[in-house]
């Protein structure tokens, strides 16, 4: 397949509508055509008025969200994705809400992002919510953080405001661990750079906020880790051209692959080797993480779906004994020594909760000791007793294998996000 | 190190999405409704399963208000490509004469579409149907999760979704229950079009412009298919047209096109000010969407 090389950004956007999250979004819909004429005519602040010249003739808050709920309470309860390109790049953006209360939801939109954007307004500066997000940032491992700091226009458009904010924020940012911190002073109302520079900041050398999205340098790092290819299906076709075919479906979640190499199928531990890499358009000599392929290997071995094949030389930690730090997303609070199921990949296993070691204070982001349970919204450290050995790496060198979905067997709701943490 | 373009990503990203589907549930279906995203995601599940055949049945929920190129089409294609086809009607509403000119879009659509959709997975004991809707279309569908669990009366309910986080997709449900998947959530109407070009698609023939006889209704060019239900007074003519999206006949919109071609289609879609949904009567009742959706409607 020949398609032009575009690249896929995918960005995760978290803030109050007060902080103008929707009008930066709406922003940049409008201004690279990501939102189409009959979408902006429908949401309109004059119906009758035929023409809409600029951001300022439309609701922009009442086009990001999309449920009659979001729109009579005038707060985003839940994700919406939005599409927009520009010649460089294609964006997928996920746009979260800012609320406490909704914060599972905002999980769900950034665990897949590769760039994170958190508003601020310029007149309050860092507030508990800009921790929290900051933190929710930092807690999955986003590898980007581009801070909007908006309504630059209700403060003059004053350098030192801004200066005073960044500085505070790359201090706290360094603590948190998050690597690279863009901050970028901002009026969404007004149109100053998010995608034009607009003549009121001269005193501001950076880039607007979409030329920062265009800019920012994705390391792709994820196919130069170990290998990691959990099998979803096994493929029989038992057809006449493919009598004796016997195939492993999945998708590379890390590192890449090719004909040839020594490969160790867990959990059953057997060796063999790649001997084909199938796919619809043609066999392939090696593919690389996130492909979607189907493996053959030289020898009839146990393998079928929730195992995984790892190279012989870097094998995963093979373990009954977990510590995660968990989101906890349940209704029901999250209870020592109940049973859950874990999953990961394809693999699904069940576990039971040993110990919470800590809570995570959100005001002040330490861990508290101490504590028998996580309510909906908190975040702690959980460590759990396997049932069956999972196979699983550090959250912070393979996302894929360290991640972890805590689903409730009776329910059957999902309950928790964890990032595993191995010593 | 190497990277997949924006397409072969989302390519990737689908296939890994029915695979899962396959993987967690015990009897899924895929809805087909003859259109370009179906096309896709067809083509998409023939990747997926490669070289097994399609470990599902496609389903179309038939109105009876297709159009003729529309059926031609599907039973050709599904045919070529070896897939097993199951058609349903809501034959209980067709024999009552439901239709879209005395009974209202809303009424219509409702009995022929969401209730035949409805009936038609639970005769077939499904527990998971695929569906081409993306995020693009329209800002509730925007809202939407990959696996949208549906309650056993198929309904939506959008203030309490289920987490998805990362690629771990949840696919339990108790007795009763179903899911709806949506593999190309992630696709746009562009991404759409420039793969079925580079990966030469079969579509309908209507995406492409032709004279094509026309009424023009407001803002809306309704093809004529069935002069019966025209309303007094309009008079058809020859029209140089396509269709950016199909669905039912006397309910879709046609454009004013000279795209004959591919490419020419793809320069039209990057240009476009309006959005494809647009020539749907259902969208512009007073019924929302979202409402829609929550009722069972994809």
């Amino acid at each position: 397949m020949a398609h032009q090389e575009i690249q896929l950004l995918r960005l995760a956007t978290v803030g109050s509508v007060d902080d103008g999250k929707s009008t930066l979004i709406g922003r940049l819909l409008f201004d690279t055509k990501g939102a189409f004429e009959d979408q902006l005519h429908a949401v309109r602040k004059q119906k009758g008025k035929e023409g809409i010249s600029s951001g300022k003739d439309i609701d922009l808050a009442m086009l990001t969200d999309g449920l009659q709920a979001e729109r009579e309470q005038g707060i985003t309860i839940d994700v919406a994705y939005r599409y927009f390109s520009t010649p460089k790049r294609k964006f997928i953006m996920a746009d979260c809400p800012g609320h406490e209360q909704y914060t599972r939801n905002a999980i769900t939109g950034a665990s897949t992002a590769n760039v994170a954007v958190i508003l601020l307004d310029a007149r309050k500066g860092i507030l508990p919510q800009t921790r929290r997000h900051t933190h929710i940032v930092s807690l999955l491992g986003i590898p980007h953080l581009v801070v909007a700091i908006n309504k630059m226009d209700l403060v003059d458009y004053d350098q030192q405001t801004f200066e005073s904010i960044r500085d505070d924020l790359r201090a706290y940012c360094a603590e948190q661990g998050i690597q690279d911190l863009i901050c970028i002073p901002v009026s969404a109302l007004e149109g100053d750079m998010v995608v034009k520079r607009g003549d009121k900041m001269p005193w501001y050398e950076g880039n607007t906020v979409l030329n920062t999205l265009e800019k920012i340098e994705v390391s792709n790092h994820i196919t130069e880790q170990d290998m990691r290819f959990p099998v979803q299906l096994v493929v029989r076709p038992q057809s006449e051209e493919y009598h004796d075919y016997r195939g492993f479906a999945g998708r590379i979640a890390s590192g890449s692959m090719h004909v040839g190499d020594d490969v160790v199928a867990l959990p059953s531990g057997k060796s063999s080797k790649i001997k084909e890499i199938t796919t619809f358009d043609g066999n392939l000599q090696s593919a690389f993480a996130p492909q979607s392929v189907t493996v053959v290997l030289e020898d009839e071995i146990d393998l079928s779906r929730g195992d995984m094949l790892v190279p012989k030389a870097a094998l995963p930690t093979s373990t009954k004994q977990l510590t995660a730090m968990i989101c906890w997303m349940g209704e029901e609070p999250l209870q020592k020594r109940k049973k859950y199921l874990l999953k990961n990949n394809s693999n699904t296993v069940k576990v039971m909760v040993d110990e919470i070691v800590s809570r995570t204070n959100i005001q002040t982001l330490e861990g508290e000791s101490g504590v028998d349970t996580l309510a909906v919204n908190d975040i702690g450290q959980v460590s759990f007793k396997l049932m069956q050995e999972m196979h699983v790496d550090d959250y912070k060198v393979i996302r894929a294998t360290g991640s972890v979905i805590v689903i409730d067997s009776f329910s059957n709701a999902t309950v928790g996000a964890g990032m595993i943490q191995l010593n | 190190m190497p990277e997949l373009s924006h397409l072969q990503a989302l390519e990737s990203e689908s296939i890994h999405i029915m695979r899962e589907v396959v993987g967690e549930f015990r009897n899924p279906v895929m809805l087909y409704s003859v259109g370009k995203d179906s096309s896709v995601m067809l083509h998409l599940a023939r990747k997926a399963f490669y070289p097994g055949k399609l470990p599902f049945s496609l389903l179309h929920v038939d109105t009876g208000y297709k159009f003729k190129e529309m059926y031609e089409f599907r039973d050709n294609y599904c045919r070529e490509v070896g897939a097993d086809l199951i058609v349903s009607k809501n034959e209980a509403a067709i024999a009552s004469g439901m239709n879209p000119k005395e009974f209202g879009v809303a009424r219509c659509c409702g009995a022929l579409k969401t209730e035949g959709l409805l009936n038609a997975l639970e005769k077939g004991g499904y527990d998971a149907a695929f569906g081409g809707a993306r995020r693009d279309e329209e800002r509730s569908r925007a809202k939407e999760r990959v696996f949208s669990i549906r309650d056993e009366f198929g309904q939506w309910d959008p203030k309490n979704q289920r987490p998805e986080l990362w690629d771990n997709y949840n696919g339990r449900i108790h007795e009763g229950e179903s899911a709806r998947i949506f593999p190309i959530s992630n696709w746009t109407e562009m991404d759409i079009w420039t793969y079925i070009r580079d990966e030469n698609i079969p579509i309908v023939p209507l995406y492409f412009a032709k004279e094509r006889l026309m009424v023009e209704r407001g803002n809306l060019l309704i093809p004529v298919e069935d002069e019966s239900l025209l309303i007094p007074g309009e008079k058809p003519k020859m029209i140089m047209s396509r269709f950016r999206t199909l669905g039912c006949s006397p309910c879709t919109g046609a454009v004013r096109s000279d795209a004959t071609t591919m490419d020419e289609i793809i320069a039209e879609a990057g240009a476009a000010k309006r959005s494809e949904r647009e020539t749907r009567i259902i969208d512009h009742g007073s019924n929302s969407m979202e409402d829609k959706k929550k009722e069972g409607y994809f």
